[in-house]
């Protein structure tokens, strides 16, 4: 049996041996979500052609808002078939967190495998007000500031800190929008040059409407094994040989927007700079945040960026985090990449991310 | 109003989400059903059971429940209870039944109003039938049925209906 | 409680492309759809820091928390973004400051604090270490910069009742910088 790379934290080796999305898209218009999950359990599960009862804790991210109903990641458990009685738990966050508490709960001996999912259908109400709802409900909520003006309000503190440019907005988009061309999964793709998008209007001045995210409807799931269980599974893992995530104050008015402090911690506490990195999946709804993560985590030059278009090829809530794991597995899983770091987000502004680190080996 | 005044020790944050909310495929096969005054139920291809209504999958085994069954307007009561609570807008007046009723051939039941029937006589067992709203009423949902009655038929045995309460 | 929606309805711009999204894509295929409102009435215990820093605002003041470090928190916070320990007093911040970000809205959305074009602006008041986000109320956007001074515009106080938006708005203050 060969022996995974060596890891930071954790008593146990855990690797992505799976991942799976359904189609992104701007509204289903068929299936809830339940009718959305199903297929996409049996494309992960299929993949490494196991079934539901291989797998041993089950871990989702949702929000209830999103839907408008109470308990809807209850529901969603219908699509996995939780008999016999399952462990399970769920996040209400980006899935990226519920992966990360699966990862916890795989340093138990006995539990060898799990199944986290997220889902987002983000067509069914109004997104701006939703989500002003994740804001302080206080002194802040109570005002109904959109996301699109608040993180306009931090592609302005850059502008204004001489850290970029527009056209440095710009340039995040037609790179992402054209290297999503080459996945199929995305929902915004194009070949478009800086100078084209730069003649685009203002959406909330200074982010013009390139740099903006799509609205998604969404659902991903991956599949985690430890130790020789991944080598069972798959040919080559994805082992995750560091992940850590750090949280700021919620008040953006509380921090530099322009930098993405607990990015930088989760990046050195993950081992980032240990080695060279490949492929770097970073969750940026907006194009500026790219650049602030890009520079908190040090990529340097050479590092593949979000060669799946990233966030701003498809953007859906409370799944985004977790594709973005997915895809940098994926390139280590086929080959491509041999070293990979995985970023997702949560909160305004940047406010809590995740860093992962995933590895081949040899 | 100028006198001193408390402290402000409250807040209101009135929120009005408004959705567009999507019934899915299986809910909305069984909807429509509904609104036919019938009861559409799908069945799973590896325990066959029947869901009514289904969400499209089965819980148990996770996976697509395509196969519609038409179900009958005949059930039975598999637990129930009794209603002694008044509330704003009530229409029923107390006490009334609440039960939970297995469609024949279903293998999930569901809550449904026990009527034309004293409360004091409703019983697990009791066979019932849908009473369906007149015919320019049926819509889209549960609103449809108006209630479940007595068939006057012999009561089901529990054997019959002991795995489903 | 179900019916089928006609038409398509254009949804507000925070999308990356101009779309307009077919509300009866699935009825052909029978997915029937319902219009659904959720409200919540919620009424909220504020506490002490943000209880005292509503009746200041009530009362026609602004509040910060003395925090670590010399810093002052605003809006107030029961702890220390930075340290997590307990705040300190609440002292008199304000009323004027200075813009450390904005965005200017040509379209304000419902429930929004004004419903002519407006910026939303961070504002540094001026004893504070710490942006408070709220509304500037400016004629348009050539007018408003990073780094310009603006005060608070109170609402009279007959109609103040204690929450953010007794502030009407920040306003353009010439005032020449922190006094």
């Amino acid at each position: 049996m060969p022996t995974p790379p060596s890891a930071r934290g954790g008593r146990r080796p855990v690797a992505v041996v799976s991942f799976a999305q359904a189609q992104n898209q701007r509204r289903e218009a068929h299936r809830n979500e339940v009718e959305t999950l199903m297929p996409v359990f049996a494309d992960v599960l299929g993949k490494v052609g196991i079934t539901k009862d291989d797998v041993d804790f089950i871990c989702s991210g949702s929000t209830d808002y999103l839907v408008g109903g109470p308990f809807s990641f209850v529901s969603a458990l219908d699509a996995i078939g939780v008999w016999p009685p399952r462990r399970e738990s769920h996040v209400e966050m980006d899935a990226a967190w519920a992966l990360y508490e699966a990862w916890v709960v795989l340093q138990e001996d006995g539990v060898d495998a799990a199944l986290v999912y997220g889902f987002g259908k983000s067509s069914l109400g109004d997104l701006s007000r939703i989500v002003a709802l994740q804001l302080d409900p206080y002194v802040m909520a109570p005002l109904w500031p959109d996301p699109v003006a608040l993180a306009a309000l931090q592609a302005r503190a850059l502008l204004d800190a001489g850290k970029a440019s527009e056209e440095d907005f710009a340039a995040v988009a037609a790179r992402c929008r054209r290297s999503a061309l080459d996945n199929p999964m995305a929902q915004v793709a194009y070949d478009r040059t800086v100078d084209e998008l730069m003649t685009e209007d203002y959406v909330v001045a200074p982010l013009r409407r390139h740099a903006l995210p799509p609205i998604t409807d969404g659902a991903a799931a991956i599949v985690l094994a430890a130790g020789d269980k991944a080598f069972e599974w798959a040919e080559r893992p994805a082992w995750i040989t560091g992940i850590d995530h750090r949280i700021e104050t919620h008040s953006p008015g509380g921090r530099d927007l322009t930098l993405s402090p607990s990015t930088a911690m989760a990046g050195r506490l993950a081992g980032v700079q240990d080695g060279r990195v490949d492929v770097a999946e970073l969750h940026a709804p907006f194009a500026h945040q790219e650049l602030i993560l890009a520079q908190a985590l040090d990529l340097g030059e050479g590092v593949s960026v979000n060669p799946s278009g990233g966030a701003l090829a498809a953007n859906a809530l409370m799944a985004g985090g977790l594709i973005r794991i997915g895809e940098a597995a994926s390139r280590i899983m086929d080959g491509r990449a041999d070293r990979a770091v995985a970023h997702a987000t949560s909160g305004p502004l940047l406010q809590q991310n995740l860093v992962a680190v995933l590895e081949g080996g040899r | 109003m100028a006198e001193a005044r408390e402290p402000v020790t409250t807040l209101d944050t009135p929120i009005r989400l408004e959705y567009l909310f999507s019934a899915g495929i299986a809910q909305s096969k069984n909807l429509r059903g509904l609104a036919e005054g019938r009861f559409v139920g799908q069945r799973c291809p590896v325990c066959s059971k029947v869901y009514v209504p289904s969400r499209g999958s089965c819980p148990v085994d996770g996976v697509p429940t395509d196969e519609e069954v038409a179900l009958g307007n005949t059930g039975t009561v598999t637990t129930f209870c009794v209603v002694n609570v008044p509330f704003a807008g009530q229409s029923i007046e107390i006490p009334y039944i609440v039960a939970q009723v297995l469609l024949d051939g279903a293998d999930i039941s569901f809550m449904g109003l026990i009527q034309e029937i004293p409360a004091d006589q409703v019983r697990m067992g009791l066979r019932v039938e849908a009473v369906w709203v007149e015919p320019d009423q049926l819509g889209p949902s549960m609103a449809s049925v108006k209630h479940f009655r007595p068939t006057g038929e012999p009561d089901a045995e529990y054997a019959s209906y002991k795995d489903y309460t | 409680m179900f019916y089928f929606l006609h038409g398509a309805r254009k949804v507000r711009g925070i999308d990356c492309e101009e779309v307009t999204v077919d509300q009866t894509a699935g009825a052909d295929e029978g997915v029937l759809t319902s219009a659904h409102v959720l409200e919540y009435p919620y009424s909220r215990s504020v506490g002490p820091v943000i209880g005292a820093f509503l009746t200041g605002l009530r009362d026609g003041r602004i509040l910060g928390a003395s925090g670590s470090n010399g810093s002052v928190v605003v809006p107030p916070t029961e702890y220390d973004p930075e340290t997590a320990e307990a705040t300190g007093e609440l002292v008199e911040v304000g009323p004027a400051g200075t813009v450390t970000s904005w965005a200017w809205i040509a379209d304000p959305a419902p429930g929004q604090p004004l419903d002519h074009p407006f910026a939303w602006v961070l504002v540094r008041l001026d004893g504070a270490t710490t942006s408070v986000l709220h509304v500037l109320d400016a004629p348009s956007p050539s007018e408003v910069r990073t780094g310009m001074r603006v005060r608070a515009d109170f609402l009279p106080a007959t109609e103040r009742v204690g929450r953010i938006q007794d502030i009407r708005a920040f306003v353009p203050a010439d005032d020449g910088g922190p006094g």
